[in-house]
């Protein structure tokens, strides 16, 4: 039971556009609240990944309960529930917003709105949050809060009279947040009577205790000892404890009632079994109807994962095993390559998730990896009228079977200054986008509406938009369905030898230039052989693009220092040391840099 | 393992240099003569303490460099009368034929042969004044010419020259003019090197202005320098270099054969009971009585075999089964059939070794068959 009465509870989130300071902030209500000795205040302390701080994005979402004494004398119990901020992960967001009852949308000073300000405000706005706006960074020599203001006010129609004007990095008016959070954030509306209905906005594995449940309580309580139920996947457990999140650690309670933000653990065993966006309640008194919104997430892009050392794939099995105990949006299956030998197919909510899962898996579980390039789910239509769904280029139909293809599309908008208004189109239209529409923000800035292939922006569409834009422009997607498509696939060939691994599916518009620069990038990074290498690159049969590498002549020390023996030996070690780094084909050497570098392809490279 | 070969190497690093050549990579630095001095006195007094401690007596000893003729002949004479040697032990001195020419004379060289030298090692480069002055070294073709015959007036038949190979300006002809120099001049050994550009060099920072040949142009001159040396009488016996036969360079083959050597003087590497130990490219510390700094085990079948095969000899079943009571592993043969096949490698029934167009590429090749 919480010692606060109920109309003293703020549930709220805080939303912002990567890098505006959202955790910077969170770091300082933290510490404006006591919730953490300073002796263990690091950094962005919520960002509990390293990949997370390094990243300076959020990747899993957080919460964590702070008690605040207002300026009105009362006790306030504030539940500061973080979000992950990136495009790939927006359902998360969503059901995260869902747990709260107001957000504070912070906008950078001398940025002002960009694409994810706007795509958070619209899915706060989309359930109901009361919006508290914060100027952050006031510091910068650059801040020009009453223009960003002006700019909040014009565009999204938020009151910024009262908006706090804060410094997350120097604490400068970072208490006025909390007490616009107190007065403008409504307490929860909330029944205790009714059945049980707590929304899962979150769950981590954590190996003592199983599954740790995070909820946020909608209607009824829950306790030690009751058995609960997930609404969506039917799944029953008896609750083992409850609680709330402290800034370091769990702090077990009796019971959690309506309206309260506390955790459950109950023995379970992966996180596929608490689903994000699921309804807890009591099998005892079973509420009528689940809490909308829920949804199961489904990867939207694949690729081959393979280990650099085939001896490493139990240990990749196990890994991908403990990351999904974490992420059920993390889906695999064993998959065996011709040129990589046993791996896995995982699917990913988006590219960024797609490195995330691949870094950790480098980093956490220390594994040499070989990644095929991404591939997202195609519809082909085949001459007996079955439509086959193909997100792996080696599964791809024998084109004389194939009637018509499908792809998906995405609805996206890009945010940037007018000035790069040429350069986005010029990017857009070459990654075969349509132009929908364009909107003035404000005298200087736009919002341009493009329809855009999801397969053109996973390779490295944000990065190029960046590039181009000199890191001005701000870009948000939606899927939005399929439509008919050209695709082809295109093998390369090593020697003669199709590499099933560098095989992918394309658009038929941009095969020839393709083909042509994987050829050119397979010879800058295929180093010379003791032979000959022919590379091809081919559509079906006909080849249409190829290169060489011509056979290596020279590789001696021809003179070594009087003795160092030692010297010698390091490099006879590098040299191994690269022979492992390299994939054998056939007869074929190709280093992991090779296949990098084909992944890595970029329009300007 | 001391015992049980009958031989020790000694290699004493002398890291003075009148100037330091635009590519070279070794330690070495311009010193005063008190510094020599010094330097000198270390290690003599470093050669007694290990000769007393050990009871060590050896049969080859190489003075290298730097320029070991820089510390004067007096010096190394004295350095050199303090060494325990074997009767037919191998006294080599590296030195700049410059300092020959132009410092020397024949007392000089006297002073070296009494105490015991026996072979002279300089570098030629190339006998293209062009190439050498790309090179950036001092002695014309006149001023070798002169220095080899103060090395012959003074008794010293078993000379070596060094040439240079893929530098500037260089050509099959030169190359072919540069061997035609050494055969005339009496030489009985060639060290042939593959110029490689050293990280660090002042080479390295214009490289792009040199007019390097490229790849293959440099291969072409390594082995038409291999076919020449041949045709003049210098049969090839390792990677760089060349001898007429019996005239081999016993100290180098110490180091390709992984027998045991000590080192003395800054910078010089021991390979000496089991154990891989070298001291710090640092003169002052050397010479205020620095300790080595052990650099792990030595000996192993993989570091025989990588030194070995640097040899014409290679590998044979016989020489492994004396080092390690196990023959050529079979998985390695195998391998070499492969390169074999491809005329990188000879393959006998007893025996693995590379040929000349094989050494070029030796480093992916001992790598692939030690993998």
């Amino acid at each position: 039971m919480s010692l606060v009465p109920k109309e003293n509870i703020r549930n709220f989130s805080i939303i912002a556009h990567i890098d505006h300071g959202k955790s910077t902030l969170a770091d300082r209500l933290l510490e404006l609240t006591d919730s953490v000795a300073k002796r263990d205040m690091t950094a962005q302390l919520l960002d509990n990944m390293d990949l997370e701080r390094e990243r300076g994005i959020t990747i899993k979402a957080h919460a964590v309960k702070l008690n605040y004494k207002a300026k009105d004398g009362r006790e306030y119990e504030l539940n500061l529930i973080d979000t992950p901020g990136h495009v790939d992960f927006n359902y998360e967001v969503s059901r995260s917003l869902a747990a709260c009852d107001g957000a504070v949308l912070i906008i950078d000073a001398s940025q002002g709105i960009e694409a994810q300000t706007l795509a958070n405000t619209y899915l706060a706005l989309d359930h109901d949050l009361e919006l508290v706006p914060v100027i952050n960074k006031i510091d910068l020599p650059a801040a020009d809060p009453d223009r960003v203001a002006a700019e909040v006010e014009d565009i999204i129609g938020l009151d910024c009279s009262n908006a706090p004007r804060v410094s997350a990095k120097t604490g400068e008016n970072v208490e006025q947040v909390l007490e616009r959070i107190v007065k403008d954030i409504p307490a929860p509306t909330a029944n205790e009577n009714l059945p049980l209905r707590a929304l899962i906005f979150d769950s981590i594995y954590d190996s003592y205790r199983g599954v740790i449940v995070y909820v946020r309580v909608m209607d009824g309580k829950i306790k030690a000892g009751d058995t609960m139920r997930m609404m969506a996947t039917g799944a029953e457990f008896t609750v083992v404890e409850v609680g709330y999140m402290r800034a370091t650690s769990l702090e077990p309670a009796a019971e959690l009632t309506a309206g309260e933000v506390g955790y459950i653990t109950a023995s379970i065993k992966t996180v596929g079994d608490a689903r994000v966006g699921d309804t807890v309640t009591t099998t005892a008194n079973p509420a009528a109807e689940p809490l909308p919104g829920y949804r199961k997430v489904n990867s939207m892009v694949f690729c081959g994962v393979y280990p650099a050392d085939g001896a490493d794939y139990e240990s990749l099995r196990d890994a991908l095993e403990k990351l999904q105990l974490n992420d059920a949006a993390l889906s695999y299956e064993p998959e065996t390559s011709g040129a990589l030998g046993f791996g896995f197919r995982c699917g990913f909510l988006g590219l960024l998730h797609l490195e995330i899962i691949q870094e950790r898996l480098e980093r956490e579980y220390n594994l040499d990896l070989v990644t095929t390039i991404p591939s997202v789910i195609y519809k082909i239509h085949l001459s007996d009228g079955s439509v086959v769904e193909i997100d792996n280029p080696t599964n791809y139909p024998d084109p004389a079977i194939i009637t018509a293809c499908e792809e998906p599309m995405t609805n996206a908008h890009i945010y940037a200054p007018s000035d790069y208004v040429g350069a986005v189109m010029d990017l857009c239209q070459d990654r075969r986008g349509v132009f929908k529409d364009m909107t003035y923000i404000t005298n200087d800035r736009v919002d341009i509406h493009y329809e855009l292939p999801l397969n053109e922006i996973i390779y490295d569409f944000f990065d190029t938009l960046k590039s181009r834009t000199r890191g001005y422009a701000s870009f948000d997607y939606e899927l939005a369905g399929y439509q008919p498509s050209k695709l082809m696939k295109l093998d390369v060939l090593l020697n003669g030898d199709v590499i099933d691994a560098l095989s992918f599916i394309i658009h038929s518009d941009k095969a020839y230039a393709r083909a042509r620069k994987i050829a050119e990038k397979l010879k800058d990074n295929i180093p010379r052989q003791m032979f000959e290498i022919p590379i091809q690159v081919a559509v079906g049969g006909k080849v249409i693009a190829r290169e060489t590498v011509k056979a290596m002549r020279k590789d001696v020390l021809a003179k070594c220092y009087g003795g160092d023996i030692t010297r010698k030996k390091k490099l006879l070690e590098k040299q191994k040391e690269g022979k492992k780094r390299m994939r054998q084909f056939g007869t074929v050497e190709v280093p992991q840099e090779a296949f990098m570098a084909v992944l890595k392809l970029d329009d300007d490279g | 393992m001391a015992d049980k070969n009958t031989t020790l190497g000694l290699y004493i690093h002398i890291p003075f240099c009148r100037q330091k050549c635009p590519y070279c990579d070794f330690y070495s630095f311009a010193a005063d003569e008190n510094t020599k001095e010094k330097y000198k006195d270390a290690i003599i007094k470093n050669i007694i303490i290990w000769q007393n401690t050990h009871n060590l007596t050896f049969s080859t000893v190489y003075f290298g460099g730097g320029t070991p003729s820089q510390l004067g002949s007096r010096r190394l004479s004295e350095i050199v009368q303090v060494i325990s040697k074997t009767s037919d032990c191998e006294v080599t001195v590296e030195c700049n034929p410059f300092d020959l020419s132009e410092c020397w004379n024949l007392s000089d060289m006297q002073y070296l042969t009494k105490s015991g030298v026996n072979r002279i090692s300089m570098g030629l480069q190339s006998a293209d004044e062009d190439e050498r002055k790309a090179l950036g070294r001092l002695a014309g073709r006149k001023e070798v010419e002169k220095a080899v015959d103060l090395v012959k007036q003074s008794g010293i038949r078993n000379f070596s020259l060094d040439l240079m190979l893929g530098i500037p300006h260089q050509t099959k002809d030169s190359i072919r003019e540069s061997v035609a120099f050494c055969a005339e001049s009496g030489a009985k050994h060639v060290s042939s090197y593959l110029l490689k550009i050293e990280q660090g060099t002042p080479f390295e920072k214009v490289e792009k202005l040199l007019d390097l040949p490229d790849e293959d142009e440099s291969c072409e001159m390594y082995l038409t320098a291999c076919e020449e040396l041949e045709k003049n009488g210098f049969r090839q016996y390792e990677i760089s270099n060349f001898a007429v036969p019996g005239c081999e360079s016993r100290h180098n083959l110490t180091y390709w054969d992984c027998r045991e050597y000590l080192g003395i003087g800054a910078a010089a590497h021991s390979f000496f009971g089991g154990k891989r130990f070298y001291f710090e490219r640092d003169t002052e510390s050397f010479i205020t009585g620095a300790t080595p700094v052990d650099d792990g085990e030595g000996g192993s079948f993989e570091e025989y075999a990588m030194l070995r095969l640097r040899l014409t000899e290679g590998l044979t079943n016989d020489g492994v089964f004396d080092r390690f009571s196990f023959k050529i592993p079979s998985e390695m043969a195998k391998k070499a059939l492969i390169f074999a096949k491809n005329g990188l490698i000879q393959l006998t029934d007893n025996s693995i070794s590379l040929t000349s167009k094989g050494f070029l590429l030796s480093n992916t090749i001992i790598a692939e068959l030690l993998t």
